[in-house]
């Protein structure tokens, strides 16, 4: 990791007439899936919305929301990543922008598509050219220093959530490290403690995605 | 000219291709393809059969696109020439990846109209040599050039695939595309001679294991690549 940890100064995708594209991504088995599944159990009677995910394998994560019914089939697509899911979401993005926009045209007024990363490391961040915001997932399990050790999720995504807080006694995190060392790399940029078992409705995370849903369509 | 024709033919042009083996990963899966010999003796085939046709698909359209309106003719002879629907679904969409990279980068109304019509039905995503010969002419390139971006796309793609799902050592892969690369020439020059001949006469050579493979690929549970 070397050079410029701020924000990317490259200009946005163009926003007029189509809706927020918001990524979601972190390491394997942060909870990824099901933050995924339950904004779109939350949101899907408010919000006009859709999904991608990425998979390196398999079409396992379309297949778990589609099982679990969280949104009619036609609103969900899989994508593959040959081998490299970082490259999909920010290096060559040209299969999940094709996703995104075959969703945009067959669904008229779409006003959220979510981009579901598949899981990778504390490198993977999304192309502003795919995404206008971004939400990097991890969990306690991964132990209390992750926050610390940075990269670009960590410390660039809109939003960080740290999930699984409800393992946090078990594998003996301790969540006030996690909050201060966040809070430090992160410069002000908001964090969100969230137990998805505990609280399957999400509803800090569920407010601050229809937050800035509202601020991109209306602003 | 040149420095276009490199950003054309390098795999950092971020046009989709990283998420394709070409066939690569249902012979590993196969058992066909398990070390760097074996994988040179794949790429081998892969280049006189589907390298030299898309070659000279993009040889053809090079030569088709300063008066193209419409490519549905040559988009024909791509569809009669990939046997397998999954490697023909494949490479549009490869096309359509490319096209949108083309178009961002170096911006043409010959880019711009590149649909193939369909009866009766929204037009389609061209095949991909297609697009790379019309990407080759805006560029101001040669039949010749685009038919070395395509002969040498058809071996390096399956390369850099086989050095992540097989673990090969990525320098003795390099060794075996550097041994390779008289024939990648043999291959364009050839391909360049049916530029501006009549479609028909372009060839079909083909690899009838690796369209089955295709096919039997996309019916796998666990794959890492799109074909």
């Amino acid at each position: 990791m070397g050079g410029y940890h701020g924000p990317d100064q490259h200009h946005a995708a163009p926003k007029a007439g189509r809706p927020m594209r918001l990524g979601i991504g972190g390491p394997v088995g942060s909870g990824k899936t099901a933050l995924t599944a339950a904004l779109c159990k939350v949101l899907k009677d408010e919000l006009n919305l859709a999904v991608v995910t990425n998979d390196i394998y398999t079409t396992e994560d379309a297949d778990f929301l589609r099982r679990n019914a969280v949104l009619d089939d036609a609103r969900i697509m899989a994508v593959r990543t040959g081998c490299c899911p970082h490259t999909a979401i920010r290096d060559d993005i040209s299969a999940n922008l094709d996703a995104v926009e075959d969703l945009e045209e067959r669904h008229e007024n779409l006003e959220l598509v979510i981009v579901e990363s598949g899981g990778d490391n504390l490198t993977a961040t999304f192309s502003q050219g795919l995404v206008d915001k971004q939400i990097f997932v991890l969990d306690v399990s991964g132990g209390d220093k992750v926050p610390r050790k940075g990269g670009p999720g960590v410390t660039t995504s809109d939003l960080l959530v740290i999930n699984k807080t409800d393992l946090a006694p078990l594998v003996g995190a301790d969540l006030g490290v996690m909050d201060r060392d966040s809070a430090q790399v992160r410069e002000g940029r908001p964090v969100v403690f969230s137990s998805i078992r505990e609280e399957p409705d999400v509803p800090k995370i569920a407010d601050w995605v229809r937050t800035h849903v509202h601020e991109f369509l209306h602003h | 000219m040149r420095a276009h024709l490199l950003m054309l033919a390098d795999s950092r042009l971020p046009a989709g291709g990283h998420a394709h083996s070409g066939g690569l990963e249902p012979a590993v899966t196969a058992r066909a393809v398990a070390s760097v010999p074996d994988l040179a003796d794949f790429l081998h085939g892969r280049l006189w059969t589907a390298g030299l046709v898309a070659a000279a698909l993009a040889a053809a359209a090079r030569a088709h696109a300063p008066a193209a309106t419409d490519w549905a003719g040559l988009d024909a002879e791509a569809d009669a020439r990939t046997p397998s629907p999954a490697q023909r679904t494949a490479s549009r969409a490869q096309g359509k990846s490319l096209l949108r990279a083309a178009r961002a980068t170096w911006p043409s109304p010959v880019l711009d109209g590149l649909r193939v019509p369909v009866a009766g039905g929204m037009p389609r995503a061209a095949h991909h040599p297609i697009v790379l010969g019309a990407a080759a002419h805006v560029i101001g390139c040669t039949a010749l050039d685009a038919a070395s971006v395509a002969a040498y796309g058809a071996v390096t793609g399956p390369a850099s695939a086989a050095v992540r799902l097989l673990g090969l050592d990525p320098l003795s892969v390099q060794r075996a595309l550097a041994e390779l690369a008289g024939e990648v020439d043999e291959v364009a020059e050839e391909a360049a001679t049916y530029a501006e001949k009549d479609w028909a006469e372009l060839p079909a050579v083909s690899a009838p294991a690796l369209d089955l493979w295709a096919e039997e690929h996309l019916r796998a549970h666990l794959r890492l690549f799109e074909s």
